[in-house]
């Protein structure tokens, strides 16, 4: 099998900060990836350099066969790579129904009927759990709520590729469940990449785990491996969690 | 729910233009011409309001796309004997021409940089219409004949400076370029200018293409704009170098601010009342620039979504 | 005359300009500097330190130079005055929103220049200068009283670049403009250091404006030249940077000197802009500083 994207010699420098260092990194379609690593480990810098939301300083991405290393990032949208952000950025000002309307009238290429539109939102609202909410102003929704939307945003787009930066953060435990069902649900039909750092989630969730340390990838595996491994215990599990 | 609003909001807007329509046979002469120059002005904003208000983009240089319009159409009239129909579409191309430039170089800035860029395009037009007063007559204007106003369908002759003909001319014009506006909101193309204006890093991530939307925001704004200075030429007769100066590009966004950003009639509503408050003060006092003075900062302190925005958020949610 | 004589007067009427320029770009400089919103009611300040020079040089009868003293002292604090209300009762309460001011200060223009009109009126009024001693040079005489002028610019440039980088004061107001949070958090009272910037640069034109008007006369449209030429300056020269003004406002006052003295002066004004223009489209974030992204 081929992989559906990855990344050759990939380096970002902020000045002479070496955020992303020389990355090589495969994902194979259809896997969860969960990318781990302290903070300032440069995890946030390179799913931006794979979304085209900064330029890398050298180095090439090719997702399905294609170089898209020059590609602006809305175009590696309409490719099929899907980036939700950090910080809940829904449209605040827009009611849900808007906010996945966006995505939605985007991917639509038939037709410019309304109920297109209309039923295209409501898929991703039920997917999400929000169909009841679709006429709610995206600013007072839950914050649980918020970042389910951006996810609906996210599927939506129909992405062949979804990156979740830090998607349960700031969730509570009986929303953190739901949201291990969605991501399972939406991994039928997508590849998953996200940055986490509840490691109970990673360890349910991912088939591997890339840890990521000072830029560079540090290891690479299953979830027993890495649970496993002492370098990262030393460089991560056991700097956060002990 | 959304099929309710939509009919409210079709019956509003025809009913607006109903109302414009029955009081041309109702205001006094002196009213009905008021109106007249209202309703090209109104167009004028509600061409700077889909730039402004939906997609956010605040330019301090939109007279030179009205300016644009008046001298594209003024000028063809003028020099070359061009018919009205024809120099109305002259005027308007220019305008259409202008934003397409502007908006290339322009959009490359953002914020502040793009106000103080708008303005300073702006100016340069504005002394090239000095500079060259041998055409356009400069500071002093030229006026255009009313034998050339005359716009002729087969045998009849409609007279433009007929106090009737050129009502009707400015609501037609009004009412077109108004459900322009309503169609563009309500469309898909419409939402993303919105999206941009609330977050145009997300909408990207979308995978929209922001800037080539801005680009048409901007061209559709300006051509829009140039359309009521292609009238204005042709309705009143008269085109000056004053339309082109900066305050012609303060007063939209100030029309736009009393009316409300973002709302359909808010530019009718705005351009009604200041032209009213300044012709009512005008009794009393010559301080027409003051009360555009102490208007602006008035609204931005205490009223910044303007009448109509007040309005739709306070009791009538479903407003365009 | 000959040519070099020619060019050499161009060069010298050059100079009064850049020094008056360099003066109120300086406080249009330090207001988006230090409070990063753009003042456009700032070539008003400028206007009413004029107009109120002639009002109190007219007041003060004696010597022409008793009158002059005064309004040199007088107007700037008035204006000041004026400026530090402005900022208090609107800039502050608009929490310094960059659009929101714009339009605010925008809305003070047209008030300071209306109440010129009604109170001052339409004329175009001379100051007498403070001396009129004529320096002959070998093909002409020039103005005593011009050269002066861009001596005291030059003291003023050097006071305030000292005042900037060797006081309290400039220590308090480059920390507020470098993290206005932070600042905050070290007890530098933010809201009065702004109203004072806001004050001192509306001064700084005020200055500008006594300086010139025994030159070229107050009028109340006076503002308009000046606050365009300063937005030009402070985008040429590059934000906050004080040398970078002056070398901006020497280099357009002696090109406007020498391509008016040449050229039609709208040709020239024309060109400036537009070169001015796509400097920004071009290279905005070299010249705005790291405001822009």
């Amino acid at each position: 099998m081929t992989p559906l994207l990855t990344t050759k010699g990939l380096s970002r420098h902020f000045g002479g900060l070496r955020a992303v260092d020389g990355v090589d990194f495969a994902l194979m379609p259809g896997e969860i990836r969960a990318i781990i690593g302290p903070n300032g480990a440069g995890k946030t810098t390179f799913v931006s350099l794979l979304s085209g939301r900064i330029r890398p300083s050298s180095g090439t991405i090719v997702f399905d066969g294609a170089d898209i290393t020059g590609m602006p990032a809305y175009r590696r949208v309409r490719l099929g790579v899907a980036y939700t952000f950090q910080i809940t950025s829904v449209f605040a000002n827009l009611t849900a129904f808007d906010n996945v309307a966006l995505p939605v009238q985007r991917t639509l290429t038939d037709g410019r009927s309304k109920g297109q539109v209309r039923a295209g939102v409501m898929a991703a609202l039920e997917r999400t759990g929000l169909a009841d909410r679709a006429g709610t102003l995206a600013a007072h929704l839950s914050y649980g709520h918020q970042r389910l939307l951006e996810v609906a945003m996210g599927l939506a787009l129909k992405p062949r590729l979804l990156i979740l930066d830090e998607p349960t953060q700031g969730l509570a435990d009986s929303e953190i469940d739901n949201f291990i069902v969605l991501v399972r649900e939406i991994a039928k039909s997508a590849t998953v990449l996200l940055i986490e750092h509840n490691m109970p989630v990673v360890m349910d969730l991912a088939d591997r785990i890339t840890v990521f340390n000072s830029g560079k990838i540090l290891a690479e595996g299953t979830p027993e491996q890495i649970r496993a491994d002492v370098e990262v215990q030393d460089a991560y599990l056991g700097a956060t969690h002990g | 729910m959304k099929d309710v609003s939509l009919a409210k909001t079709y019956a509003l807007h025809i009913g607006i233009i109903a109302l414009l329509f029955v009081l041309n046979f109702v205001l006094p002469d002196y009213h009905q011409g008021l109106f007249a120059r209202i309703m090209t002005l109104a167009v004028f904003a509600m061409g700077y309001n889909l730039l402004f208000g939906y997609v956010g983009l605040l330019s301090l240089g939109h007279a030179m796309f009205f300016s644009a319009g008046l001298y594209g159409a003024g000028l063809t009239v003028y020099h070359l004997g061009w018919g009205v129909p024809e120099a109305f579409v002259a005027g308007v191309a220019c305008g259409a021409l202008l934003a397409l430039v502007i908006g290339l170089l322009a959009l490359r800035t953002s914020g502040v940089a793009f106000m103080i860029v708008t303005m300073m395009f702006a100016q340069v037009f504005y002394l090239l219409i000095l500079y060259f007063a041998a055409w356009t007559g400069g500071d002093q204007g030229l006026v255009i004949q009313q034998t050339s106003r005359a716009l002729n369908f087969g045998s009849t002759s409609f007279d433009l400076t007929n106090p009737t003909v050129r009502y009707m001319s400015a609501l037609a014009l009004f009412s077109v370029v108004l459900f322009i506006t309503l169609a563009v909101v309500r469309s898909r193309f419409g939402r993303v200018l919105v999206a941009i204006r609330e977050n145009e890093e997300r909408t990207r991530m979308l995978g929209y293409d922001t800037v080539a939307n801005k680009l048409a925001a901007v061209v559709l704004s300006g051509t829009i704009c140039a359309a009521p200075g292609a009238a204005y030429a042709l309705l009143f007769g008269y085109i000056g170098s004053s339309f082109a100066s900066v305050q012609y590009s303060i007063l939209p966004l100030l029309w736009v601010l009393l009316g409300g950003a973002a709302t359909t009639l808010g530019p009718l509503i705005g351009t009604l009342f200041m032209y009213y408050v300044t012709d009512i003060t005008s009794g009393f006092t010559s301080a027409y620039l003051l009360i555009v003075g102490v208007a602006l900062i008035l609204l931005v302190l205490f009223a910044p979504k303007g009448i109509l925005g007040s309005i739709r958020q306070r009791w009538l949610g479903w407003l365009p | 005359m000959h040519f070099g004589p020619h060019l050499l007067l161009a060069a010298l009427e050059g100079l009064v300009t850049s020094a008056v320029l360099a003066l109120t770009a300086l406080g249009l400089s330090l207001v988006f500097g230090v409070m990063r919103i753009v003042n456009v009611a700032h070539g008003e300040f400028f206007m009413l330190g004029a107009v109120l020079a002639w009002a109190i040089s007219t007041a003060i009868s004696g010597h022409p130079a008793i009158g002059f003293v005064a309004a040199l002292v007088i107007a700037p604090l008035m204006v000041g005055l004026v400026a530090f209300f402005a900022e208090w009762l609107v800039l502050r309460r608009l929490n310094y929103n960059p659009e929101s001011t714009i339009v605010a200060t925008i809305g003070m223009l047209y008030i300071i220049q209306q109440l010129a009109l009604t109170f001052y009126g339409p004329e175009a009024r001379p100051v007498e200068p403070p001396f009129s001693y004529r320096i002959l040079l070998p093909w002409f005489g020039y103005s005593g009283y011009k050269l002066s002028v861009v001596a005291a610019s030059a003291i003023l440039l050097v006071l305030t670049w000292l005042v900037l980088t060797r006081t309290r004061i400039g220590l308090i107001m480059r920390a507020t403009q470098y993290d206005r949070e932070t600042a905050q958090a070290f007890g530098i009272p933010v809201e009065r250091v702004y109203a004072g910037v806001f004050a001192i640069g509306a001064m700084l034109a005020a200055i500008a404006a006594v300086l010139i008007v025994p030159i070229s006369q107050a009028h109340y449209l006076m503002g308009q030249d000046p606050l365009l030429l300063s937005f030009i300056v402070v985008i040429i020269g590059g934000l906050g940077s004080l040398r970078g003004t002056v070398v901006a406002a020497i280099l357009i006052g002696l090109s406007d000197g020498i391509i008016s003295m040449f050229f039609s002066p709208t040709l020239a004004k024309i060109i400036a802009t537009l070169v001015v223009a796509m400097v920004l489209v071009f290279r905005p974030q070299g010249l705005f500083g790291t405001t822009q992204r």
